[in-house]
């Protein structure tokens, strides 16, 4: 007789914890065939804040590392996760129903992704700070500074696309809140089991499962969130309805990215989105 | 010119305010070095932005004559000579000889070897003679020396005696030594009144100019005086708001007022207007007068009679109007 | 004893040197035109004198200048090289200083603003932003952010600073290839028109700078035209959300420069002298109609009193009256609705229970007028504290460590900018890196660069002006997968 299978409960993850949804709800994620995979925690609203305060939470402590520090935390994520490729190349396999081969591309690359950002913590500084040479007896240094608390709605691509998203805010200093993709959410717990051991403090990264339309609102609305990432958002109405609702509080917005190629190297740009440039004077004299 | 009132001749470190402060080096040191830090940049802009103030017709003919009456007419060369002394005494008291109207200066400051000289032309016209002492300008002498420069400059009859600080001891931290000398020969004036020199070109900082002024005064000088004029730079604005800003708040502490006297520099009535708008905005009306307040300058008087011929006449003058003594 | 007081007698700068028309068009594809609007009216705060008609833009008006913009943009200025840009824009910085008086003069007639702060520190500072500028337009490979321009910018901006936010606006966009259509605020629209005027003497190529005339309705007329690819705002935060909101889901670029309420933190070290004279230059600059006017005063208890005294002091000396009188500190309110605003606001201090002191000064009896004033006992809770004023109203609040001040300061949705004065080195650097600001003053307040990248965090807005940063607004993002 063969042995019955201990399977995963999949919950979410917020401040470094694996909760239910406080709602109790859950919904059911299906392979690529259609067949039951696993019944996803299907997170409510009062999900999203609790996701909110434990990143708000965060942030002081992660944004005032040092950059090496994060950096080394960074690529630690990727060195466990390295260390567990078999269970997420698994993953993509059954939830994508991609070949063994492309599942380990996509592996390869979320692992070279996270190191690739890990090297940025403590140049992206140098890169796009500057001092400024005023006209007048003033020291003048601009750099760039965490936004804060940012909410991104991840794009498909369970691993590799949440990572794409995911890293290059936390390497700044951001905490975020990232709703899964909807239709492949298992992943994205997977990986929060692999950040909880990878030094990472909890609530600097937050993984919501469940509905778009019905979580992405709060968090749009939301006045102690800062940013908000809608690369993953494909229904175009949506994503105009989150965009008027960020105006609340003037986040800084990403809009929807579709049909973007997650292999290629990535550039600047979704790091500095949600970068604040701090320009400090002082009086240069004896 | 009122004289300068007696009560204020009394040295705050008689009346104890500041016994504890003067006890030792160590807190005489920690005094000091509690004052306010002076941030350069900031000192220079408002010193800069109350020199944008314009002043115009009545206020400029007003700032004129305050000029004339605070300016001790100065001369410290070694070619000095009685005739010298004696053309610039009666220069002191009649600017312009052309004009009744004009003031007399406040003072003629000469060498102690001149001052008799100075006392004899002056005679009770009101105007002061200022002696510098203290083996003035380097202050590089023994204490005796000093002593004796200024005992004999007051018996030849001068009024004000401008000694030099020792920028040595200053710069070094004897702070306490700096205070002792001013404190003899403040003893030494007698009745005379007592400006101390800080050479503030030396002593390059504003928090050192500060905490010489506080020094200085809690050491019982009557004035303080930015330069001996030998040493560059002289008087500017930024360090005599510095002087003025101490000399306002130790009034705020103690009662009592003490003078300013930028020497130096100051060559145009421009100047000379810059200077009194930042009296007027810094300590107030109360400074507004030779009592509290000297210009140590030489050219300076010329322009100022020059501006004033101007705006009695309507047009410009030129030098040959003015005599050069 | 003598009478001391020293008067400064009358110093008026002349107004001969501006000539003001009795009415104004729009400035379209080179030339002034008739608007379709009605006509309104733009007068002297400080008297209350009508100075000229101005013609209000309306949507066919504003759709007239888009289109001049467009057309000069494909047809000569996104065409033109970098180099030959710059020599337009050098052309325009030497122009405005050519005509710094006459400038400055408009400016404080139309704004209220004395005439010391239009002559030595918005027109010198327009001129160096437009040289600053110039001199990025045939270097842009090097700025970090691509050399392709976006097209079109529409902008507008506030009463503040007329001139000076205009240079903010044109010269980036002008520098990267853009062409702009702006409008100035409807209580200041003088200089901006006379700037247009600059514009023809430089023969800039038509249509490449277009004002147009107008309040609330011609902006949002700008702001939401479909061909517009960049919209820079300047002012409230509540008009910079509408903004926000109004470009939902287009693709085009956004910029906001919003309110404030910054904290000017006063430590016990500081050098107190000169902390006393950023406090003034903080809150009393330009009347306190800044963004970044340092409102809140954050004093260490220790030094409370002292610091007090020493403020109200030299708050006596301010000279309040006609912003053309060449001694005059702090000059007229910009508008009737402006004061009512400040009014409001100073009595819901006092009746929240701060304590009211104002400096003794005359105010002229014509004109829009407010006393530089000083809220003590206010806390965090009090609208005065919270609620940007915009006006000469400075609201103090004590602290006892540097986290109690860091949380104050800290605690409001605005993150434009804030103050810090200590002595000791290490100090501040930490509080530069607490503080949630785009700018941090330290030792220093209100200071200004062409090189200097401006802008909020937060509420206070996003994007920054000012600097290589500056740049970033007006050039579109071409790497891969970005969007604008």
């Amino acid at each position: 007789m063969s042995r019955i299978d201990v399977r995963k409960t999949y919950k979410l993850y917020i401040g470094g914890q694996f909760p239910r949804s406080e709602s109790g709800r859950s919904y059911v994620v299906n392979d690529a065939k259609g067949r039951l995979l696993a019944n996803a925690a299907q997170a409510s609203r009062k999900d999203a804040r609790d996701a909110v305060l434990a990143a708000r939470a965060a942030f002081g402590g992660w944004s005032g590392k040092t950059a090496y520090n994060r950096a080394q935390v960074v690529y630690r994520i990727a060195e466990v996760l390295e260390g567990r490729r078999e269970q997420f190349e698994a993953e993509l396999r059954a939830s994508e129903g991609v070949s063994p081969a492309k599942a380990r591309t996509y592996v390869d690359a979320a692992i070279d992704r996270l190191v690739w950002y890990a090297g940025w913590a403590d140049k992206i500084t140098q890169v796009v700070g500057n001092a400024n040479p005023v006209a007048g007896p003033f020291f003048n240094l601009s750099s760039p500074e965490p936004s804060g608390v940012i909410a991104v709605v991840a794009p498909r691509g369970p691993l590799l696309g949440l990572v794409s998203v995911v890293a290059p805010l936390i390497i700044t200093g951001n905490t975020v809140v990232v709703i899964a993709s909807e239709d492949h959410p298992l992943t994205a717990i997977t990986l929060g089991e692999v950040m909880a051991t990878s030094d990472l403090p909890g609530g600097v990264v937050n993984v919501l499962t469940g509905s778009v339309a019905e979580i992405a609102p709060w968090l749009a609305s939301h006045m102690d969130v800062n940013g908000i990432d809608l690369t993953g958002v494909t229904d175009a109405d949506l994503a105009v309805e989150l965009e008027v609702a960020a105006a609340d509080n003037l986040k800084r917005v990403r809009r929807p990215a579709p049909g973007t190629d997650w292999l290629a190297e990535p550039d600047l740009d979704r790091m500095t989105r949600f970068l604040e440039t701090k320009t400090v004077w002082h009086p240069i004299g004896v | 010119m009122t004289p300068i009132a007696s009560s204020t001749a009394s040295s705050t470190s008689d009346s104890g305010v500041f016994d504890d402060v003067v006890r030792s080096d160590s807190s005489l040191r920690r005094f000091l070095h509690g004052l306010p830090g002076v941030d350069q940049v900031g000192c220079e802009a408002r010193a800069a932005g109350l020199g944008t103030r314009s002043i115009k017709t009545t206020a400029k003919a007003y700032a004129i004559d305050l000029a004339i009456r605070m300016v001790d007419l100065t001369t410290l060369e070694g070619q000095d000579t009685h005739g010298k002394v004696r053309a610039l005494a009666s220069k002191a008291m009649r600017p312009d000889p052309a004009d009744p109207s004009c003031p007399a200066t406040a003072a003629v400051c000469v060498y102690p070897d001149m001052v008799a000289t100075a006392k004899q032309t002056l005679g009770d016209s009101g105007v002061h003679v200022a002696a510098v002492a203290t083996a003035f300008p380097s202050g590089r002498a023994a204490m005796d020396i000093k002593l004796a420069d200024t005992r004999d400059a007051v018996e030849a009859g001068a009024d004000e005696i401008d000694m030099v600080i020792d920028r040595g001891a200053f710069l070094s931290g004897r702070y306490l030594d700096v205070y002792e000398e001013i404190v003899q020969v403040r003893h030494a004036c007698g009745d005379a009144h007592l400006k101390v020199i800080f050479e503030t070109g030396e002593l390059q900082t504003y928090d050192n100019v500060r905490r010489a002024s506080w020094l200085a005064m809690m050491a019982g000088a009557h004035f303080i005086k930015t330069s001996t004029g030998k040493v560059q730079p002289a008087a500017t604005l930024p360090v005599t708001l510095i002087m003025l800003e101490a000399v306002r708040d130790f009034r705020e502490q103690t009662g009592q007022m003490v003078g300013v006297k930028p020497a130096g520099g100051i060559k145009t009535s421009k100047d000379a207007i810059k200077y009194l708008v930042m009296v007027n905005e810094t300590c107030g009306p109360d400074w507004l007068d030779p009592d509290w307040f000297r210009f140590g300058a030489s050219t300076l008087l010329n322009d100022l009679l020059m501006q004033r011929t101007k705006m009695t006449t309507g047009r410009y003058s030129g030098p040959d109007y003015f005599t050069l003594d | 004893m003598t009478d001391n007081t020293f008067e400064y007698a009358p110093a008026p700068e002349s107004r001969a040197i501006v000539d003001i028309k009795p009415s104004y068009g729009l400035f379209i594809n080179g030339e002034f035109v008739d608007g379709n609007g009605r006509a309104f009216k733009t007068i002297n705060p400080a008297t209350e004198e009508v100075l000229a008609e101005v013609a209000e833009a309306d949507d066919a008006d504003v759709d007239a200048a888009v289109r001049a913009a467009r057309r000069a943009y494909t047809r000569v200025w996104s065409r033109m090289s970098g180099a030959e840009r710059a020599k337009y824009l050098y052309r325009i910085a030497r122009i405005i200083q050519e005509r710094g008086r006459e400038l400055a003069v408009l400016e404080s007639i139309d704004n209220g603003k004395p005439i010391k702060e239009s002559r030595d520190v918005d027109v010198p500072i327009v001129a160096a932003h437009f040289f600053y500028y110039a001199g990025w337009a045939d270097k842009l490979q090097y700025s970090g952010y691509g050399s392709t321009p976006l097209g079109v910018a529409g902008q507008v901006i506030p009463w503040n600073f007329p001139l000076l936010m205009l240079a903010w606006k044109i010269a980036p966009a002008l520098a990267c290839g853009n062409t702009v259509v702006l409008k100035p605020a409807e209580t200041t629209p003088l200089t901006a028109l006379l700037f247009a005027e600059i514009c023809q003497q430089a023969d800039l190529p038509p249509g490449v700078v277009n004002i147009v005339t107008g309040a609330g309705e011609t902006g949002r007329a700008i702001v939401s035209h479909p061909d517009v690819d960049k919209v820079a705002f300047t002012g409230s935060t509540e008009v910079g959300k509408a903004i926000a909101r109004a470009v939902a889901g287009s693709d085009k670029k956004v910029t906001l420069e919003l309110g404030g309420k910054a904290a000017n933190i006063v430590f016990d070290d500081a050098p107190l002298d000169q902390a006393v004279e950023g406090i003034v230059n903080g809150i009393f600059f330009n009347q306190g109609h800044v963004c970044c006017a340092g409102s809140r005063l954050l004093v260490q208890e220790s030094v409370a009193e002292e610091v007090m005294s020493r403020l109200k002091r030299r708050m006596a000396t301010l000279r309040v009256g006609d912003p053309l009188d060449k001694n005059t500190d702090v000059g007229a309110i910009n508008s009737a609705e402006q004061l009512s605003k400040i009014r409001e606001l100073s009595e819901v201090g006092e009746s929240e229970g701060a304590e009211r002191w104002s400096a003794p000064c005359d105010l002229p009896s014509n004109g829009y007028w407010f006393a530089p004033t000083v809220f003590t006992g206010v806390s965090q809770a009090h609208r005065i504290a919270r609620e940007e004023i915009f006006g000469p109203v400075l609201s103090v609040l004590t602290f006892r460590t540097p986290s109690e001040a860091v949380e104050k300061a800290n605690n409001t949705p605005f993150g434009l900018s804030a103050g810090v004065w200590t002595d000791k080195g290490s100090r501040i650097l930490s509080m530069a890196n607490r503080l949630r600001a785009g700018v941090v003053w330290a030792n220093t307040f209100n200071k200004f660069d062409p090189t200097s990248p401006f802008g909020g965090y937060k509420e206070s807005g996003y994007g920054r002006e000012g600097g290589r940063h500056g740049l970033e607004g007006y050039l579109k993002n071409t790497e891969k997968g970005a969007n604008s």
